[in-house]
C-alpha cells in the first residue's frame, strides 16, 4: 500500500510520517509537493503537522486554498483514507474537509506532552485495528488545538459517532482536568461524515517505536491499511 | 477606494483565550468595571489603481476566502480614500 | 554615502585611537564612511575575539575524531557509521535583554543556520538561560518573552528543543542570558564549509531581504548597557522562522548537488562578515555589486546594506555555470536567489555601486590585522574576603523537612517542566531520553546510536573561583553525559563574562579559561567550537562569570540509555564517587542563608575522569536502573529528584552515616558524586567495578514506601511525603510565573 504524504511550505512532520510509514511499517511512501499535487497510485493520504506558511494569519488557512486542496478534497470524495496531523487537522478543518475551527490554546502556550486518549469509535478507518483498546497514548505538541464548532454541529458529531478521540486521564476519564487545550467536549479527533478523513491533533507518528515512547501510534496506520486492503 | 482596512474579529460566544488574559491582566493593574476584552486582527489591503471591478464586493470575497474564518470569525471592511 | 570622519564618528562605531590609526596604515588613506562600518563590525569584540583571542589559544582543539575545531562555523566531531556531530553554542544576550521575545528567537536562527550551512541537518537544541533575582521587577516579562520565542521560532522550524537550564541569581538583573546550543547530524563526507574558492566563481545571495533592521547589533554586542539601552530597540533583528525553515530545507537540498563550493550564513556584522570571513579562509578576494542586493526598503545605503542583520540569509560561492541550477532550488522553495558578486585573486573585498568602487580593503587585513589585545589582569580583590568567609559560622535549620521543600521549591531546582513543555521536544521522533534528565539523548537514524547532549555551567562556583568554576562546568558536563549512557567526546563553550577592560573581568576569563583548559585535557574533551560574549554589565554592575559548555557525547546502543529516575521499588541507592562537598557555592547557602560566599569544595580531575570511566562501564553492563549527577541542591534533593522526576513517583528510606554539619551533609555541594540506583542482585558487581577503579560507593538505602525518609546518624532528619515534595517542585515555576 502507498501513503502519500502532503508537503507545504513550513511543514515539519512530512519526515516523521515517512519514516513510520516507510520505515516502521514497511509500507510505501512519497512525499507531495503542494505545487503539484499528483496522487496517482496513493491508497491513503498523510498532511502532516508543522507551520505550513508559518501559520501566518490562521494556522493552516494558506495551505487549505492551495491547489493541493482540491485534489485532496477529490481523494477524500472518492472515499480513500486521509489522515489530517496537528497543523494537517487545522488544514482539513479550514479547507472545509471537516467542520470546525481551531482556536489558541486556552492557556495561550504551545503545549508539548504526552495525552491520553479515550478511544470513542473501534470501528473506523482508523481504529479497526484497536479491537478492545479503549486508551491509547500519543504526545500534543501544539498551540492552536482548541477545537471549536457550534453546538448543532458538536451534536451531528456526537450523534454520528465521529468523536474519534477525546483528552482523558490514564484511567480513561474524561474531564475539564483532561483537556490540555480548551477543546470542546474534550476533542482531540473527529471524522468526516463518510468516516475517511480523520483530523486528530495528537501525533500517532511519534508513537511508533518503544525506543522512543510507546506503539500506540501503530495501531492507527494500520487501520488505515487494513481499510483499503 | 484604495485602501480596505478590514477588522477580523473572534464571533460572541467564541471563547478568545487571548482576550480573556489582557482582561485579566488590566484588572491586575488596577483597571475597575472592565466588562470584556476581545482581541481581533487588523489587516489593510491596498489596491491598485487599475483594480477592477466591484471594490467592495472583491475584498469581501478575500475575506470570506482567506482573510477571516466564517466559522469563528466576523469581519469589518472600512476603506480609505 | 559620505559622512564625514570626525573623532565623534570614530567613537560612536567603537573604534579607538590607536584603532583608528591601524586603520590609516592598512588603506594608506582615510577611510570612507562605509569602510570606517565595516572596520567596525570586523573589529568589534564580538567578530574578532579580540580581547580573548590570546588566552582562547590556550584551550586543547584536537583529538584524531575532530574533523573541524575552532574557526568554521560549528565544530564537527566524527561519531563512527559514517556521520558526524556538528555543533555550536552561542548567545544572544544583549539583543535579549532588550526584546526578549525576538531576542531569543533570532538567537536561536543564528545557532541553527551555522550549523546547517556546514551542511548538517540540525537535530536538537538545548538553552541555557540566566535571569535575575525572581523580585527583580523585569524577572517575570524577561522569563517570558524569552522562553515564549524560544518556542515560537524552534518549534516552527521542527527542531526539538530537548533541554537546558534555567538559573536565577542578582548578578543577571541587568543582563540575562540566553545561550542556545544546536546539534547537527551530517554524512562525514558531505561537510561544507565558508569558503571562497576559484577566482570568478559566482557569488549568491539567498533568503529573506535586507532591511535596515539589526545596523551595528555586532557592536551593541561590544559595549556595555545604561539605562539608554532600551532606546537601541531598532537594532534588535526580528526573526522569521517559517523562511528559516524554508531555507533550511533549500540549502540542505541545495547541497545534495555538487554546485556549492562554499556557503555561510549572514550572521553578526551580516554581509559584510561573511563574505570577508570566506574570502579570509580561502586566501581570495571577492567583489560585490551592491545594487544586486536584494533589499526590502528604498534608499538603503551601501553602510546600511552591508552591515544589516536582518535574518534568514546566506552567501554560496557556487561552481561557475551552476547558478540557475541553485537558484532554482531556492525557488522552488519561494526564496530569492541572487548572484551578488564574484570571488577574485587581488585579496581585495570590493564593493560596487552604481559602476563605481566605493570600498575597497585588503581582506587579510581586516581580519589578520584585528587588534589582539592582552589586557591587563588582576585577581580581584574581594576574592579574599569572600572565600575567607567561615560556613560553619551560620545557624543550622531547625526544620529539615522545611528546608528541603523550600529548597526543592525554588526556582533554581525546581520541575522545568514549564518550561520544556512549552517546546516541541519530541519532533524527529528521536528523542531517546526526554528533558528532565541529566542528559538528553537522540538517536542517528540507521544505526544503534545515540547523541547525548547537555549544558552545563554553575556561575556561582565561577564568582568564587573562576579556575575551579570552569573546570567544574566541563566536568558536570561531561558527568551528565556519562550519568545517560554516552561517551563524552567534546565539547563547545560559550563564555559569558563583564567588561573585558576592567583588569578583574579579565582575570576572571584567563582563569576560567585555565579551568576549562585543564578539565578538556584531563577528561578527553577538545574544544570544537565556542563563542565569547563580553560586556554584560550594566552601570558598572558585572555579571557572575558564566562560561556555559555545551557538551556531547556518543551512545554506542540506544537501548543502553539511563535515565535520572528510579524505576521501580525496591531498588538500592548508591553514592558513588567523592565525598567531598562545601557549604559554599551551595543554593543552600545561598536560598537559605542568603549568602554567596566561602571556599569552595574542590574539583579532583583524576577522580572524576575515573568515576566517569567505572560508570559508564556499570552502565554497559546494564547494572545501572538510574544515575542521577549529585550536583546543584546537595545529597538529599538529588536523592529527592531521582525518586519523583520520572512518570512514576517512589519513596525512599536513606540511612547516611557522615561527620560534620548535617546542612553540609544533605545540602553542600561538591563535584564527581553520582546517585545510582541498582537492583539488589546487582550489589557485589557495582561495589568491585567501582573499588577497582579507586571509587568509593556508599549503600544508601532503599526505595519504596510513599516517604522520603532520611536518618542521619541514625537520627531522623527528613521524613515527607513523596508527593509533598513533588508538588512543592513541580509548582515552583508555574506558581511564580502566573
Amino acid at each position: 500500500m502507498k501513503f502519500g504524504i502532503v508537503v507545504f511550505p513550513g511543514s515539519n512532520c512530512d519526515h516523521d510520517c515517512y519514516h513510520a510509514v516507510k520505515h516502521v511499517l514497511g509500507q510505501e511512501a512519497a512525499f507531495i509537493w503542494h505545487a503539484n499535487p499528483d496522487l496517482n497510485g496513493c491508497d491513503a493520504l498523510i498532511v502532516p503537522g508543522g507551520f505550513s506558511y508559518g501559520d501566518y494569519l490562521r494556522a493552516g488557512a494558506m495551505a487549505a486554498i492551495s491547489p493541493a486542496l482540491t485534489e485532496i478534497k477529490a481523494f477524500v470524495k472518492r472515499g480513500n483514507p486521509v489522515i489530517g496531523i496537528c497543523n494537517g487537522f487545522q488544514i482539513l478543518l479550514e479547507s472545509g474537509i471537516l467542520p470546525g475551527a481551531m482556536i489558541r490554546n486556552k492557556d495561550l502556550r504551545f503545549i508539548c506532552k504526552d495525552t491520553f486518549l479515550r478511544v470513542e469509535n473501534n470501528n473506523s478507518k482508523f481504529t479497526n485495528k484497536f479491537n478492545d483498546k479503549k486508551l491509547i497514548s500519543l504526545p500534543i505538541a501544539h498551540a492552536e488545538g482548541s477545537y471549536y464548532a457550534d453546538a448543532e454541529e458538536l451534536k451531528r458529531l456526537e450523534g454520528e459517532g465521529r468523536v474519534l478521540f477525546r483528552y482523558a486521564d490514564k484511567e480513561g476519564n474524561v474531564s475539564n482536568d483532561t483537556n490540555p487545550n480548551g477543546s470542546l467536549l474534550n476533542i482531540a479527533g473527529i471524522l468526516n461524515k463518510e468516516g475517511n478523513a480523520l483530523g486528530m491533533m495528537p501525533h500517532p507518528e511519534r508513537s511508533m517505536e518503544s525506543i522512543v515512547g510507546n506503539e500506540d501510534g501503530r495501531l492507527i496506520f494500520e487501520s488505515m491499511i487494513e481499510a483499503v486492503s | 477606494m484604495k485602501k480596505a482596512k478590514i477588522h477580523v474579529m473572534l464571533k460572541e460566544g467564541v471563547l478568545d483565550p487571548q482576550g480573556k488574559a489582557a482582561h485579566k491582566s488590566l484588572e491586575s493593574l488596577g483597571y475597575k468595571g472592565i466588562e470584556g476584552v476581545r482581541i481581533g486582527k487588523y489587516i489593510e489591503v491596498t489596491l491598485a489603481d487599475d483594480a477592477d471591478g466591484d471594490r467592495d464586493k472583491l475584498v469581501r470575497e478575500m475575506c470570506q476566502r482567506l482573510l477571516s474564518n466564517p466559522v469563528i470569525e466576523n469581519y469589518e471592511i472600512e476603506w480609505e480614500k | 554615502m559620505n559622512k564625514e570622519i570626525t573623532k565623534e564618528v570614530i567613537a560612536e562605531h567603537g573604534l579607538s585611537e590607536s584603532e583608528y590609526e591601524m586603520i590609516l596604515s592598512i588603506l594608506g588613506r582615510e577611510p570612507n564612511f562605509t569602510e570606517l562600518g565595516i572596520f567596525s563590525v570586523m573589529w568589534s569584540e564580538h567578530c574578532s575575539y579580540k580581547s580573548s583571542r590570546k588566552h582562547l589559544g590556550t584551550l586543547p582543539t584536537k583529538a584524531p575524531y575532530v574533523v573541524h575545531g575552532p574557526g568554521e562555523n560549528a565544530g564537527v566531531v566524527d561519531i563512527g557509521d559514517g556521520f558526524v556531530a556538528v555543533f555550536k553554542m552561542e548567545s544572544h544576550n544583549h539583543p535579549s535583554f532588550i526584546e526578549p521575545y525576538e531576542g531569543a528567537a533570532t538567537g536561536v536562527g543564528g545557532i541553527l543556520r551555522d550549523v546547517f550551512t556546514m551542511g548538517a541537518r540540525p537535530v536538537a537544541l538545548l538553552d541555557s538561560l540566566r535571569f535575575g533575582s525572581p523580585e527583580h521587577p523585569r524577572t517575570k516579562y524577561l522569563v517570558d518573552g524569552v522562553v515564549s520565542g524560544i518556542s515560537g521560532y524552534g518549534n516552527c522550524v521542527g527542531v526539538p528543543t530537548v533541554g537546558g537550564e534555567m538559573f536565577f541569581n542578582g548578578s543577571y538583573d541587568g543582563n540575562i542570558l540566553v545561550n542556545v546550543f544546536c546539534l547537527g547530524i551530517a554524512k562525514k563526507d558531505k561537510i561544507f564549509t565558508g569558503i571562497c574558492e576559484g577566482v570568478g566563481n559566482p557569488v549568491i545571495y539567498v533568503g529573506s531581504k535586507t532591511g535596515r533592521d539589526g545596523i551595528h547589533g555586532a557592536t551593541m554586542a561590544s559595549g556595555e548597557f545604561d539605562e539608554k539601552s532600551e532606546e537601541k530597540r531598532p537594532t534588535v533583528q526580528v526573526g522569521d522562522p517559517f523562511t528559516e525553515k524554508l531555507l533550511i530545507e533549500a540549502c540542505l537540498e541545495a547541497m545534495k548537488s555538487d554546485a556549492i563550493l562554499g556557503i555561510q550564513d549572514m550572521g553578526a556584522a551580516g554581509l559584510t562578515s561573511s563574505s570577508c570571513e570566506m574570502a579570509g579562509r580561502g586566501g581570495t578576494g571577492i567583489e560585490m555589486n551592491i545594487d544586486d542586493i536584494p533589499r526590502r526598503e528604498e534608499g538603503m545605503t551601501a553602510y546600511e546594506l552591508l552591515l544589516s542583520e536582518s535574518q534568514e540569509r546566506m552567501l554560496i560561492v557556487a561552481k561557475r555555470g551552476r547558478e540557475e541550477e541553485l537558484i532554482n532550488i531556492y525557488k522552488k522553495w519561494g526564496l530569492e536567489g541572487v548572484v551578488v558578486g564574484k570571488v577574485t585573486g587581488d585579496g581585495l573585498f570590493r564593493i560596487v555601486e552604481k559602476g563605481e568602487t566605493v570600498v575597497e580593503i585588503p581582506v587579510a587585513d581586516i581580519s589578520n590585522k584585528a587588534p589582539i589585545y592582552d589586557r591587563p589582569s588582576k585577581r580581584p580583590a574581594y576574592l579574599d574576603a569572600l572565600q575567607n568567609f567561615d560556613t560553619d559560622k551560620v545557624a543550622e535549620p531547625k526544620d529539615y523537612n522545611q528546608t528541603l521543600l523550600k529548597l526543592i521549591g525554588s526556582l533554581n531546582l525546581g520541575s522545568k517542566e514549564w518550561v520544556y513543555q512549552q517546546y516541541d521536544h519530541t519532533i524527529r521522533t528521536d528523542t531517546v531520553t526526554l528533558p528532565g534528565s541529566d542528559a538528553s539523548v537522540i538517536r542517528v537514524k540507521g544505526t544503534k546510536k545515540g547523541i547525548a547532549i547537555t549544558s552545563d555551567c554553575n556561575p556561582r562556583l565561577c564568582y568564587l573561583d573562576p579556575y575551579m568554576g570552569g573546570a567544574m562546568a566541563v566536568a558536570e558536563a561531561a558527568r551528565n553525559i556519562a550519568c545517560s549512557g554516552g561517551k563524552p567526546m567534546a565539547i563547545t563553550d560559550n563564555l559569558n563574562f563583564g567588561n573585558p577592560e576592567k583588569p578583574e573581568v579579565m582575570w576572571q576569563m584567563k582563569e576560567a579559561i585555565r579551568g576549562i583548559s585543564d578539565a578538556c585535557v584531563a577528561l578527553g574533551t577538545p574544544v570544537v567550537s565556542g563563542n565569547v560574549s563580553l560586556y554584560n554589565e550594566t552601570n558598572g554592575i558585572g555579571i557572575y562569570p558564566t562560561p556555559t559548555i555545551g557538551a556531547i557525547g556518543v551512545v554506542e546502543d540506544i537501548k543502553k540509555c539511563v535515565t535520572q529516575y528510579i524505576k521501580g521499588e525496591g531498588e538500592l541507592l548508591f553514592l558513588i564517587g567523592s565525598n567531598k562537598k562545601s557549604l559554599a557555592g551551595s543554593e543552600y547557602l545561598s536560598l537559605i542563608h542568603g549568602l554567596e560566599k566561602g571556599t569552595i569544595s574542590p574539583l579532583d580531575l583524576d577522580t572524576e575522569k575515573r568515576l566517569q570511566t567505572a560508570l559508564l562501564a556499570a552502565i554497559d553492563k546494564e547494572i545501572i536502573r538510574s544515575a542521577h549527577d549529585c550536583s546543584e541542591g546537595g545529597l538529599a534533593i538529588t536523592i529527592a529528584e531521582s525518586c519523583m522526576s520520572g512518570d512514576k513517583t517512589f519513596g525512599a528510606e536513606v540511612s547516611i552515616e557522615d561527620d560534620g554539619r548535617i546542612d553540609n551533609i544533605l545540602f553542600g555541594e561538591g563535584q564527581s558524586r553520582i546517585i545510582v540506583s541498582i537492583l539488589d542482585k546487582d550489589r557485589n558487581i557495582l561495589e568491585e567495578l567501582f573499588l577497582a577503579n579507586g571509587i568509593e560507593t556508599s549503600y544508601l538505602g532503599k526505595t519504596g514506601g510513599v516517604n522520603l525518609s532520611i536518618r542521619v546518624n541514625n537520627n531522623q532528619t527528613i521524613s515527607c511525603p513523596i508527593e509533598q515534595i513533588k508538588k512543592a517542585w513541580a509548582e515552583a515555576i508555574p506558581s511564580y510565573m502566573a
